[in-house]
């Protein structure tokens, strides 16, 4: 955690040192209101000299200002590091994931980084601030306060001791018992969350099969738990204070008791009593702001822990130092003994495998679940990069290609057809920004999207929903294939990308995709023969290699998992034939 | 000299008063994550803060009890000071005014005194804290199962109409704010309510003239804290929107990684990123500023005050109004009476933060609920005879879906459908099940209209297997007893040989106990659409609705999941959704919908002959197919 603070606080060690440059005299000025107070009392109202009051009042106000600038000051200063602390250390993680390859992406999991780049960040943030404008201070207080009550009276001393230890003690002891307590809150409010958002998501299946009792029973035991946790944290919490207030008054007694025996030897006067009471006040505020830092601290340091993590994992996939930035226009694609394999994972996904896809000619890649599909079509737009092997573009190898090139030549549709928060229009332009609303219909109609585009209330302009979650299933495949055609790329990759349409539109799609693709080399990713019967070449994968090559009816002949494959998907056609 | 003792020690309140100045933005961490604004200004705070505390009525004993405990313990935190006070004057007495040893015996007594007053005071403190947090925990553990109770009352239009996370935000997020700002609030704000009122007795009681003077702070105050009240909660709005905005922003990018990768994206998404943070920054720099800089400035006011009062009570003093004794008195009132002031007023910001989330709930709650159930009952047996009688239905008012819809489906029959995406395919299934209600016409079961019959004894007539595989975080075992309440050891295993399950299950390492995980990425789509089909075969209904879209399973799997779906169809009158030409031929009744509208209606042999919609359909779809199958053959 300290090397992170130090990191991205840097550009603002001036600000910090002015943090604590104010603190010192917001401090040192809060440390003279007491005895000023006293003296207008003492000397000014008792005897009543009004100008001595207005002469103490003047200085009181003085010194009121100066405590003042000092606090607003170390608040701005404060404020203003700790949040540009936080702006720098997010972007700093978004910079970074942004880099990452598909396989960092993975590795983290999506929800894992957001919460790093959310949560922990402001966790972190939290910290500092809190540091700036507050427990900077308790230092200053604590040398100042013991100063102060040092030169009052050493003989009392003692009692400051006892009292800062018994009250550190007990903060301690709470904070350590708080701190897994909140630890077990928070998950508690996790598995809360999941139950209610699989109650949520089951909606249909729980009331088809009437299953509402059994459901709320689930919640309530999730609420229960905890409600129970809450309840235990929240004792310890509701303790902090009245334990406070305890040991302060406490020790003012104590002061009183063992300071007339000082004052009865002569060691210590009347006056002096009082401020020392104010002084170990002080002191005991200062000890209880510290262990504030003891209750953010551990959980600022594990968020700061899981950033590191982010900011320290470097992108499997390097841009070339070198990139090549030309080639020519034909969108050959090449697999040439491709392999890859994830770390430390026993099997490689992919081993040895070699084709290549012809411009103008449809390319598709079956095998079941597993066999490594879609590793394979990831690696053309170094979503991956292959562990042996090359894949290259037009004789280039995507390793060296200049990416943002290599981007614009590769449409992908993924298997997993993501829409962003925006406008169906927003979306399409996603790879195209200045696209012509003709262009986007154009795209639309050969998607078999324009009906229900026209049909949506403000056509391209119609709001979609994060993830796309307000259209359905199908809907979303075709946005995203529409996406991919707004680009027109030399290379087409669907990945399982009709899955979701059904039968007619389906035909119809792939129908209107052939005119549109016609130049274009279009690797087809699919579970179905009657997707990819047509397709000039078929790639029969199988946990990672190829067991086949061919058109349709030689591998039909040749094959024997694609004739399994075949078999077992007529059969099922016709069964009832 | 008793008198800078008692104003010392009435200091300590008020720095614990700080801290919830500190609680709702340590607090922030949550929500904020959430994007969730729950900052933004409470619409209307009269009515719904009543309605917040209309909540805390089954509290009503403990609440009395805290109140009482509140009271004793502000008086006590008012006596201690004084008798504290008495304590140094015995010492101050006998040191400076007569000169004598100090009565130990006596002061001893004193300080025993205070000492007894403070631990009651702490225990009464202690205690009313321990019972606000059973109150607040209680009411909140209340509100969260209210919701969740709510939300089987709900119609399902209302989940399809808004984003799942808003809601679940809503009973986390939004419940938790509520609990966090009414746990610290209560336990402060009677407690400075108190000491506000009786400071300010005491205070007309020493002297109404410096009173009046006095509460010329409470207009300063009061303005001083609403300006800047006023400008935070402006600034904490805007924070939140931005954080949400900028959150946002981050699951997509995350989300989508691959496209922004892709599509060649990176840069601009860096550069929108970059924008919104700044716009985060200056949001949130001021919002923390403004907020930080309450605390001091109240400071200053009372000090002012205490200046103020100094000067016109020294005047007094000189002119025989008043004794020093009475000003000292005033002075460390004056002292105790801006604290409180100070401590409500960011109370009250903590509470409106409260009640936003508070209105947020509301809103769920106050949501309109289903139609509730007629009481009505089906006949015993069920044989299964559905009938839609000139049904109309439309999700919104301008866009009709289904008008004028019948069709019979006798029992043990197969009613497939097929047609286009959007045609209006699911709403046949909404209907039937009554997660929609029909908006003209009727659809009967037996002849009994279902919207007269409880959807309960409805729905336990009726399974379901849906294209969107929904299973919970638990093992496969409970996924299938899902079906069927106190399902033995037997009946599902039964049902999970029956459709396959047991194939697979026997490859897993933990057999039926593999705990399916949230995403479900243990088992294969295929897998988990089986186990759907195991759990709507256990629980045995006399009608069934069949979604068939086999998405990304791969063919074997597929192969079993038809097999599944055939044992399951046998004997019960089914509603299939079609995708795959086998079901199809096997139907006794054919639809063919359109636009909402059934186009034709037949068996496979009579669609063909009628050479009409489904026959093109037919032709366009599956010649193909039937050309492979004779290629194969």
């Amino acid at each position: 955690m300290i090397r992170l603070l130090m990191r991205f606080l840097r550009p603002y060690f001036p600000q910090v040192g002015g943090v604590i440059a104010l603190q010192l005299v917001q401090v040192t000025a809060s440390l003279f209101l007491p005895s000023i107070n006293a003296l207008i009392i003492d000397q000014g109202v008792a005897k009543g000299d009004t100008a001595y009051i207005w002469r103490m009042g003047a200085l009181m106000l003085g010194v009121s200002i100066v405590q003042v600038v000092g606090q607003v000051g170390a608040a701005w200063f404060g404020a203003r590091s700790a949040m540009a602390f936080g702006r720098d250390l997010r972007q700093a993680i978004f910079d970074r994931a942004l880099t990452f390859s598909s396989k960092e992406v993975n590795a983290f999991g999506a929800p894992s980084l957001i919460t790093r780049n959310t949560n922990d960040v402001q966790q972190v943030q939290m910290l500092v601030l809190m540091t700036a404008i507050m427990i900077v201070s308790a230092p200053l207080m604590m040398v100042g306060g013991v100063f102060m009550a040092l030169r009052e009276d050493v003989g009392l001393s003692w009692l400051i001791l006892v009292a800062v230890v018994v009250l550190g003690t007990i903060i301690g002891i709470l904070a350590s018992q708080m701190t897994p307590l909140f630890k077990t809150m928070q998950v508690r409010i996790d598995t809360l969350n999941r139950v209610l958002r699989e109650q949520i998501s089951g909606l249909r299946v729980i009331r088809a099969f009437v299953r509402e009792p059994t459901e709320a029973a689930r919640f309530d035991r999730a609420n229960h738990e905890l409600a129970d946790t809450a309840t235990r944290a929240g004792r310890r919490m509701m303790t902090m204070f009245p334990a406070v207030f305890a040991v302060m008054n406490l020790s003012s007694v104590a002061v009183v008791w063992f300071g007339a025996f000082r004052i009865a030897s002569g060691d210590l006067q009347v006056g002096q009593l009082t401020a020392y009471i104010s002084y170990l006040s002080l002191i005991l505020m200062s000890v209880m702001m510290a262990t504030m830092m003891l209750m953010i601290a551990p959980r600022a340091a594990v968020a700061a822990g899981r950033i590191n993590e982010v900011l320290e994992t470097s992108s499997s996939v390097v841009p070339p130092a070198n990139p090549v930035t030309t080639v020519s226009r034909h969108g050959e694609l090449a697999f040439s003994r491709v392999s890859f394999a994830y770390p430390g994972a026993s099997q490689p996904v992919l081993e040895d495998v070699t084709f290549a896809v012809r411009p103008g000619a449809t390319t598709a890649i079956i095998g079941s679940t597993g066999a490594g599909k879609t590793t394979l079509v990831n690696l053309v737009p170094r979503l991956f990069d292959a562990t042996s092997g090359t894949v290259s573009v037009d004789g280039v190898d995507v390793r060296d290609l200049d990416p943002d090139l290599l981007w614009s030549r590769v449409g992908l549709v993924p298997q997993r057809p993501y829409l962003f928060s925006g406008t169906v229009a927003s979306n399409l332009r996603l790879g195209k920004p200045d696209a012509t609303d003709a262009e986007l219909w154009h795209a639309l109609e050969v998607a078999q999207a324009r009906d229900f585009v026209e049909r949506m209330p403000d056509g391209l302009d119609s709001a979609i929903s994060q993830g796309g979650t307000n259209v359905s299933g199908g809907q979303r495949q075709r946005l995203a294939i529409a996406r991919a055609l707004v680009r027109r790329p030399e290379i087409y990759v669907f990945d399982d990308s009709f899955s979701a349409l059904d039968v007619a539109t389906d035909a119809a799609l792939r129908a209107a995709l052939a005119n549109e693709t016609a130049d274009a080399a279009v690797l087809v990713v699919a579970q179905r023969v009657s997707t990819i019967r047509s397709a000039e070449q078929i790639v029969v994968l199988e946990d990672g290699h190829i067991v086949g090559i061919g058109t349709h009816e030689e591998l039909v002949a040749t094959c024997e998992t694609y004739a399994e494959i075949v078999e077992s998907q007529f059969k099922n056609e016709e069964v009832a034939a | 000299m008793s008198t800078e003792t008692e104003t010392t020690t009435a200091k300590a309140p008020a720095k614990a008063n700080e801290r919830p100045k500190y609680g709702p933005q340590h607090r922030g961490g949550g929500p904020m994550g959430h994007g969730q604004g729950t900052g933004e200004k409470a619409v209307s705070f009269g009515p719904s803060m009543r309605r917040l505390l209309g909540h805390l009525r089954p509290e009503l004993p403990r609440i009395i009890a805290v109140i009482a405990m509140t009271l004793v313990a502000t008086i006590g935190n008012a006596v201690g000071p004084v008798i504290l006070g008495q304590a140094t004057n015995i010492i101050y007495d006998a040191t400076v005014v007569t000169r004598t040893p100090i009565d130990f015996t006596g002061l001893g007594r004193t300080l025993l005194t205070a000492l007894a007053v403070y631990l009651v005071f702490f225990v009464l403190m202690w205690a009313s804290g321990f019972i606000i947090n059973t109150i607040v925990q209680r009411s909140v553990y209340r509100m969260r199962n209210e919701v969740a109770d709510k939300i089987t009352r709900l119609p399902l239009k209302y989940f399809d109409g808004q984003p799942r996370g808003e809601l679940l935000s809503r009973v986390t997020n939004d419940v938790d704010n509520i609990s966090q700002s009414l746990q610290q609030t209560l336990s402060q704000i009677l407690n400075n309510l108190f000491t506000l009122l009786g400071v300010l007795v005491m205070m007309f009681y020493v002297s109404w003239v410096l009173a009046l003077v006095a509460l010329i702070t409470i207009p300063i105050a009061g303005g001083v804290t609403m300006v800047i009240g006023k400008r935070s909660q402006k600034l904490f709005a805007k924070t939140w929107k931005a954080t949400g905005e900028l959150n946002s922003q981050i699951e997509e990018a995350y989300s989508g990684h691959d496209l922004v990768t892709v599509f060649g994206r990176r840069r601009e998404v860096a550069e929108q990123f970059r924008a919104k943070n700044a716009e985060l920054f200056d949001a949130s720099f001021g919002a923390q500023f403004i907020s930080g800089i309450i605390m001091p400035v109240m400071f200053f006011v009372g000090n002012l005050n205490y200046v103020v009062v100094a000067v016109v009570g020294g005047l007094m003093v000189t002119g025989g109004t008043l004794t020093i004794g009475g000003v000292q008195a005033f002075i460390q009132y004056s002292r105790m009476f801006t604290q409180p002031i100070t401590a409500l007023a960011s109370m009250a910001n903590l509470l409106q933060s409260g009640v936003a989330s508070a209105e947020r709930v509301f809103e769920v709650l106050d949501a309109e609920e289903e139609t509730p159930d007629e009481h009505g009952s089906l006949p015993v047996p069920v044989k299964g005879r559905v009938e839609f009688e000139h049904v109309t239905f439309s999700y919104t008012p301008d866009k009709p879906l289904i008008t004028d819809l019948s069709l019979v489906a006798q029992p043990g029959s197969t009613v497939a459908i097929v047609g286009p995406t959007g045609a209006g395919k699911t709403t046949l299934v909404n209907l039937i099940l009554r997660f929609y209600d029909v908006q003209a016409g009727r659809i009967t079961l037996d002849g009994i209209d279902i919207a007269s019959v409880p959807r309960r004894e409805l729905r336990e007539q009726i399974g379901m297997v849906l294209q969107d595989t929904w299973l919970f975080g638990g093992t496969i075992r409970d996924n299938i007893a899902y079906g069927k309440d106190g399902a033995t050891e037997e009946e599902i295993l039964a049902a999970a040989k029956a459709t396959y399950v047991d194939r697979f299950v026997h490859s897993l390492p933990e057999g039926y106990d593999t705990v399916i995980n949230e995403e479900a990425s243990n088992l294969s789509a295929g897998e988990k659409q089986l186990i759907t089909i195991a759990r709507a075969f256990l629980s045995e209904p006399t009608v069934l609705i069949l979604d068939e879209a086999t998405s990304s399973v791969d063919t074997r799997t597929e192969l079993l999941v038809q097999r599944a779906m055939g044992k399951l169809r046998a004997d019960r009158t089914s509603f299939v959704i079609a995708h795959r030409l086998s079901t199809i031929r096997d139907a006794d009744v054919i639809l063919v919908m359109e636009d909402g509208a059934i186009v034709e209606q037949g068996n496979h042999v009579e669609l063909l002959a009628a050479q009409g919609h489904y026959y093109r359909l037919y032709q366009a779809q599956f010649a193909a197919a039937i050309t492979d199958e004779e290629d194969a053959a």
